[in-house]
């Protein structure tokens, strides 16, 4: 067979094995070779809940897509290019998934008769009951090879057996003409105490390096160049850690020390993580009992004067539902970040979806309104926290930031910013006030928001708490009082909508069709419009990142196209919302709730079906 | 800076039932409030009063100092926040029987676990008194409630040995009627460093009056409790002829100078043990059997939680290469685009 050296502009492959084969580290590994090679990247992890679920069995794949480019990159990918499955599982599991030209590189050590009937493939042949036969199919025995590789390495035949997914990594490496020093040196960081397994390790993956170029059943090597990216220091970074650090640096641009109040929840759980680590930047943090004492905590810690966050995803929120009208009738600032799954209920909690939306929006008693802004990449992830942080402090009031599990756990390169670039940050913070004794619900003209007096300030001893009070503090159950107050702090979460940018287009500011979007469907949106848009039809995207209030512009931009189309991964929760405030137009609808993003061709389908 | 308990009254209206329990123990935190300052070199600023929801829970709008009057259950969730958030500050946690040990329990417990230096006074008054009269986790067993009407069949719980059972550092036990015990527990509860949990047997006037009667009336008090003093002899009884030994592993209530008994028999008070096993039998005793202990029963020295957060934020700012965001924005593998 010709070995040919294709040059191409993008490329997928999908890691896919056992939860414990460490598929997401040699796909996290894979995809950080190539940002540092200089190619754009999209990554989408997709795993399950169990942490090692039955061997072999379908329930237990976990799979890591990646998308290499040379020019600007936005999705994971919708299918891949080349797939590598560890076991008949993995194949059965991921299988469609895979172009009609892919290369699917198999581990055939585990294609045994137990091994493809514990997938629950009916026949001994999953190739012909799959129908791939027309993809290239590299069967490598890549078990056996491992073992033959580091049989004189000085490990056990467990330790042995879990260095073949760095095997798989090295032929992954050849077939893409990676460098391999970066993860040399990742590898030598990471075992720096254990020389031996270093060494295994780097043996292995030069060791599939140098096999996957000798056997010659590989038909073509992929050469994907450098992206012409904007100039700059960049890194690589996945929703999460950018999330703890737009909050960090609005600690920082604020003056005011982070205190996270926060329970373990997938897929939230890494903010949590990343800001315990940052005790250097003064950040406090609290695991706490239960989520309900996380907000809790979080409230009292922004009383006393710190910049309050509480992490979660979608049954945390529920559980601190109350509590959000708590802080909401003290008028306290406090993030609350949702990293919305698949709900209701524990629903599928390693999986993607948008469907907190409604409980974002309107899940409390009383009239509750909170502002809701999204995030809409990894990256923005930090942009996103970082004005929610901003509002909460300076207008006095809690802020919901809606991220999603796509987000949290993709990455993406980003360009580093620099923190002069970011606007301050002044909290409404008094020392004196010129009545005694102070009014806590007293309101500045431009924002509506009351003054902050921390505890520890002669003279401004005042007490605030869940029930009904008047503006100078004293609980009243005045039906007058309870209306005005009500209606002020409903003005005062409205009043956002002067201080936040306006909605801006993708495309032309009249057309066809107007694609309407929020949070992490952007990439796939973004791409499916630029190609409607090279294709000649006149479509644009509304990209929405401040849902509640929306950009005053907002309805000015749907009277200039004919159609909307509200595209979600819901069952409609932003449309109808947008029927609510904006009733004269008709909005179409694109949705999906399987726990899964959008691929592309769904929005082109559906925007293609009403042009 | 010298202190009146008039300083920390609110010119809020007291809106308790006449009769409640409650106004005796805000007259005694108010009286307390100056000793305190005095002693510890307090300013009435660094207070912050904390309360969820009950009764009780109105005590901080009732006192001239920061205050934050919560939901149900999540007062210890939020002193928790408050102390860490600021940790100069000294902040008191008012609640119930049920807003602490029912609605609040997760959060009382995991408090005390940590030992955050928070000042918890419950009010224990057998009974949801702010609903109207349905049972608490403290009712006694087979009381008849509004929720209980053939009498309840759950077993209350010893507020105190709750606080054991989650190695607390301080618990001390006073009663409504008793304002200058209640003072001076205050003040104790004030100089301990760490959570300190102040039980206070409170009457509900209207859904549960003279619940703690038994121990409480006037006339039979002083021979039906015991007021405990670290290193002194247990002694009790308006003729101070009783006195508390240890018999096997069990306490038991004795007459000095009957059976030849004389003062050194008794059990002498350490609060300061770490062990818990005198502590539980104290908190244990009941009457009819043995004398209600009241007083501080355990005040054991521990690190607490805020200091313990406060130094590592000192050790880390010391030793990380990260000092700032752009610093960290740099740090881990980065690239160039030139």
């Amino acid at each position: 067979m010709q070995h040919k050296v294709i040059d191409t502009k993008e490329v997928v492959i999908r890691f896919t094995g056992d939860s414990g084969d460490g598929m997401q580290l040699t796909g996290t590994l894979f995809a950080d070779a190539s940002a540092l090679y200089g190619n754009d990247i999209s990554t989408f992890p997709d795993f399950p809940a169990e942490i090692r679920a039955p061997q072999g069995t379908v329930s237990g794949v976990s799979g890591f897509q990646v998308n290499i480019g040379s020019s600007e990159i936005r999705t994971p990918g919708d299918f891949c290019d080349v797939l590598v499955a560890m076991n008949p599982a993995a194949l059965r599991a991921n299988a469609k998934w895979a172009k009609p030209t892919a290369t699917i590189i198999l581990d055939a050590d585990t294609f045994d008769e137990k091994g493809i009937k514990k997938a629950g493939f009916k026949t001994d042949d999953p190739i012909a009951e799959l129908k791939i036969e027309d993809r290239h199919i590299i069967f490598c025995p890549i078990t056996s090879l491992t073992k033959e590789s580091l049989k004189d390495s000085g490990l056990d035949a467990k330790a042995i057996l879990r260095c073949k997914n760095i095997f798989t990594l090295g032929i992954c490496y050849y077939m893409f003409n990676r460098p391999l020093e970066t993860t040399e040196e990742y590898i030598n960081n990471k075992f720096y105490k254990k020389p031996v397994v270093a060494e295994a390790n780097i043996k292995v993956l030069k060791d599939g390096y140098n096999y996957a170029g000798n056997i010659h059943a590989i038909p073509n090597t992929y050469r994907i160049n450098p992206a012409k990216l904007e100039k700059g220091l960049y890194r690589n970074i996945n929703g999460n850690q950018a999330t703890a650090w737009g909050l960090l640096a609005a600690s920082e641009k604020s003056g005011i020390p982070l205190f996270c109040g926060s329970y373990p929840i997938t897929p939230a759980t890494s903010i949590l993580e990343e800001l315990a680590l940052r005790k250097d930047l003064n950040c406090k943090t609290l695991q706490c009992e239960d989520e309900i004492s996380g907000i809790c905590t979080s409230i009292g810690a922004a009383y006393a004067g710190n910049l309050a966050v509480t992490t979660t995803s979608g049954p945390g929120l529920s559980l601190k539902s109350e509590a959000l009208g708590l802080a909401m009738i003290t008028e306290l600032p406090l993030v609350i970040v949702d990293v919305q799954r698949g709900g209701p209920s524990t629903g599928i909690p390693t999986k993607t979806e948008q469907t907190d939306l409604n409980q974002a929006l309107y899940g409390r008693n009383g009239e509750c309104p909170i502002a809701v802004i999204a995030a809409h990449s990894p990256s923005h992830c930090f942009d996103a926290a970082f004005y929610s942080a901003k509002y909460a402090v300076e207008h006095m009031m809690p802020v919901m930031l809606l991220t999603e599990g796509f987000l949290a756990n993709g990455s993406e390169p980003w360009r580093i910013p620099s923190m002069r670039d970011y606007p301050e940050i002044k909290a409404p913070v008094i020392t004196e006030s010129e009545e005694t004794p102070f009014w806590p619900f007293k309101r500045d003209a431009d924002r509506l928001a009351r003054r902050w007096a921390l505890p520890g300030t002669p003279g401004l001893e005042h007490r605030v708490g869940g029930l009904e009070k008047n503006n100078d503090g004293s609980v009243s159950s005045d039906p007058h009082v309870h209306e005005r107050m009500v209606a002020e702090r409903a003005a005062k979460v409205a009043k956002l909508a002067d201080f936040i940018p306006d909605q801006k287009i993708i495309g032309d500011e009249n057309g066809d069709v107007l694609i309407v979007g929020w949070g992490g469907t952007y990439g796939h949106l973004y791409t499916a419009v630029k190609q409607l848009q090279e294709e000649g039809k006149k479509v644009s995207l509304a990209h929405f990142d401040y849902i509640f209030p929306l950009p005053k512009n907002t309805e000015e931009i749907f009277t200039n196209f004919k159609k909307i189309i509200v595209c979600e991964l819901n069952s409609g929760q932003f449309a109808n919302y947008l029927r609510t405030l904006h009733q004269k137009f008709h909005y179409h609808q694109c949705n999906k709730v399987q726990g899964q993003p959008f691929i592309v061709k769904d929005i082109l389908d559906a925007v293609n079906s009403i042009l | 800076m010298i202190y009146t308990p008039q300083d920390f009254k609110s010119n809020q209206e007291v809106k308790w039932c006449p009769g409640c329990g409650d106004h005796a123990i805000l007259a005694s935190v108010q009286r307390a409030m100056p000793e305190i300052c005095e002693k510890l070199n307090y300013t009435k600023e660094r207070f912050v009063f904390v309360s969820g929801i009950g009764c009780s829970s109105r005590f901080p709008y009732y006192m001239n100092t920061y205050g934050f009057h919560g939901i149900h259950g999540r007062a210890s969730a939020i002193a928790t926040g408050v102390k860490v958030a600021n940790p100069n500050l000294t902040v008191w946690q008012v609640t119930g029987d049920g807003d602490a040990l029912a609605i609040g329990g997760n959060h009382f417990i995991h408090a005390i676990r940590r030992n955050i230096d928070i000042n918890i006074i419950l009010f224990n008054n057998q009974i949801y008194g702010l609903t109207k009269g349905q049972y608490s986790p403290t009712s006694k067993l087979g009381m008849q409630t509004k929720t209980s009407p053939y009498g309840t069949v759950e077993h209350p719980f010893n507020p105190g040995a709750l606080v054991l059972g989650a190695r607390g550092t301080f618990f001390a036990r006073s009663i409504d009627v008793e304002l200058k015990l209640t003072q001076d527990v205050m003040v104790k509860s004030a100089q301990h460093d760490g959570t300190a949990v102040v039980e206070m047997l409170v009457n509900c006037v209207i859904y549960n009056d003279r619940t703690h009667s038994d121990v409480s009336d006037k006339d039979v008090r002083a021979d039906r409790t015991i007021i405990l003093e670290h290193g002194k002899p247990m002694i009790y009884g308006k003729n101070r002829d009783k006195g508390l030994i240890l018999d096997g592993n069990k306490i038991k209530s004795v007459v000095i100078g009957e059976n030849g008994i004389s003062e050194s028999d008794l059990l002498v008070h350490d609060a300061q043990e770490e062990n818990p096993g005198i502590h539980s039998m104290l908190i244990d005793m009941a009457y009819p059997q043995l004398p209600v202990a009241l007083g501080v029963i355990r005040a054991v020295k521990d690190k607490t939680y805020d200091d313990n957060v406060r130094d590592q934020v000192i050790d880390a700012r010391e030793h990380s290469q990260i000092h700032c965001m752009d610093e960290l924005l740099r740090s881990g593998a980065t690239w160039e685009v030139k």
